[in-house]
């Protein structure tokens, strides 16, 4: 198989198939609490688009160049969640000098990644598969891009929600986690697709 | 007198964690876990058990350490502290029960990131001493085991007629029955937690309606990390505008 259609099929499958959210659970803290509007939801999924793809870089490169030829992969829990902290830091430091728009509609929801089971998860993920740099990386952005197809979809609905007549006991999150199971059983159906 | 005031004193917290404060039924935290891992009671039970012995030895470490690590870096601090714990329990794991380890995947791991263990060492460990952090730490570790174990016996009954691996598939599968199967697939996970949130709020209700005060989430965690102020939820301590500056501890 030719690099670039497997490259393909690990995309497909990290954002639709197998996604982040509604069938690996990671990220539901952002997933349940940013999805009030579909604007803010559009900037958090931007956001965790951004640092994934760049945690999957750094995190590749270090295991590989730095971690395995000294035999320490062990250590890669401890490594990865103070690569992705320091990380999420310098973007913040560097979005808010050089390029302050982005830093605008980016900035709030920086601080928040740093602590989502998604960046860490998809870090050890590439690990754990043995993807190469490149294939981490393309993985890495599929994973956000669906986790950013699942919060914008999840948003979208929550709009429409807010003028229906929900069972008191089930107002707030209880009916937001239906939402989500039913979506879930909706990305189901892309099992078929690989 | 006073001896029996001490042991009272460590109870406290133990008690706290377990019951009043329970982190999945009443303080709603550290929900990715929760969801993922339930499958099944053991499994429930297996994700409980090593996330009390992370809690636990990193709420020692960081109490003890208490007076030594600067204000300022300690988020990173006790980040590398829980780090070094995950790696040391997971390492465990694969050596001595691998069959958990393999069904747990990679939430061994993300125990680093599970907001209960930072909670507990910023709202708890940090102010409090060696003895009490350690019983917090238990009390909090089983409250969180006994919820991931209680769901998990709901999600495998419903899911697949066993519990704890015991099948009584074959008597109920003769009088027509048929598992539901679902509540063992990912949207059950949620339909599960959507029954529980409704369930705590109708008790919050109740509890508000008696004139008493509730520590149940209004609707259970926000969620919204950003401008959530409550106690135990590690999130909180970076502010909106994204500064450095802990919006934890009041200045």
């Amino acid at each position: 198989m030719s690099t670039l259609s497997e490259l393909l099929i690990i995309a497909i499958g990290s954002a639709l198939v197998s996604n982040v959210v509604l069938s690996q659970f990671y990220g539901l803290c952002p997933f349940l609490g940013v999805s009030k509007q579909l604007k803010t939801a559009v900037g958090m999924g931007l956001a965790v688009i951004f640092v994934i793809t760049l945690a999957s870089l750094v995190a590749g490169v270090i295991y590989q160049f730095l971690l395995q030829p000294f035999g320490l992969e062990y250590l890669k829990t401890i490594v990865f969640i103070l690569v992705i902290a320091a990380l999420v830091q310098f973007v913040e430091m560097f979005l808010k000098k050089q390029i302050p728009s982005l830093y605008q509609s980016l900035g709030v929801y920086l601080p928040l990644i740093t602590t989502n089971c998604a960046v860490l998860g998809t870090a050890l993920t590439n690990v754990q598969e043995e993807y190469s740099i490149l294939y981490g990386v393309v993985n890495g952005f599929a994973t956000a891009v669906g986790f950013a197809i699942a919060i914008c979809i999840l948003a979208g609905i929550r709009e429409k929600m807010r003028y229906n007549n929900v069972p008191k006991a089930f107002q707030g999150m209880p009916i937001v986690l239906v939402t989500a199971g039913l979506m879930a059983i909706a990305f189901c159906g892309f099992s078929g697709l690989l | 007198m006073e001896t029996n005031q001490k042991k009272e004193s460590l109870w406290t917290p133990f008690i706290n964690g377990l019951v009043k404060e329970n982190p999945t039924f009443v303080l709603m935290l550290g929900m990715c876990p929760t969801l993922a891992v339930t499958t099944s009671a053991i499994n429930g039970l297996g994700m409980g058990l090593t996330t009390t012995v992370v809690l636990m030895l990193s709420n020692i470490i960081i109490s003890a350490l208490r007076n030594i690590i600067p204000d300022k870096v300690r988020i990173p601090a006790f980040i590398v502290i829980i780090a070094s714990f995950v790696t040391i329990v997971g390492q465990f794991l694969e050596a001595y029960l691998p069959a958990l380890n393999s069904a747990l995947g990679m939430f061994i791991p993300l125990i680093v990131v599970n907001c209960i263990i930072l909670g507990r060492a910023e709202a708890f460990a940090s102010k409090h001493g060696v003895m009490a952090s350690a019983m917090d730490g238990l009390g909090m570790g089983l409250g969180f085991s006994v919820a991931l174990t209680l769901i998990g016996c709901v999600r495998e009954i419903l899911g697949s007629f066993s519990v704890f691996g015991i099948s009584f598939k074959e008597p109920l599968e003769s009088i027509g029955m048929t598992p539901i199967a679902i509540f063992v697939m990912a949207p059950g996970a949620f339909f599960v937690l959507a029954g529980l949130n409704a369930l705590m709020s109708v008790i919050r209700d109740k509890q508000l309606a008696a004139g008493k005060e509730s520590k149940i989430r209004a609707g259970s965690c926000s969620h919204d990390c950003a401008s959530c102020g409550e106690d135990g939820c590690a999130h909180r301590f970076y502010d909106e505008k994204g500064q450095d500056k802990p919006v934890g501890k009041k200045d």
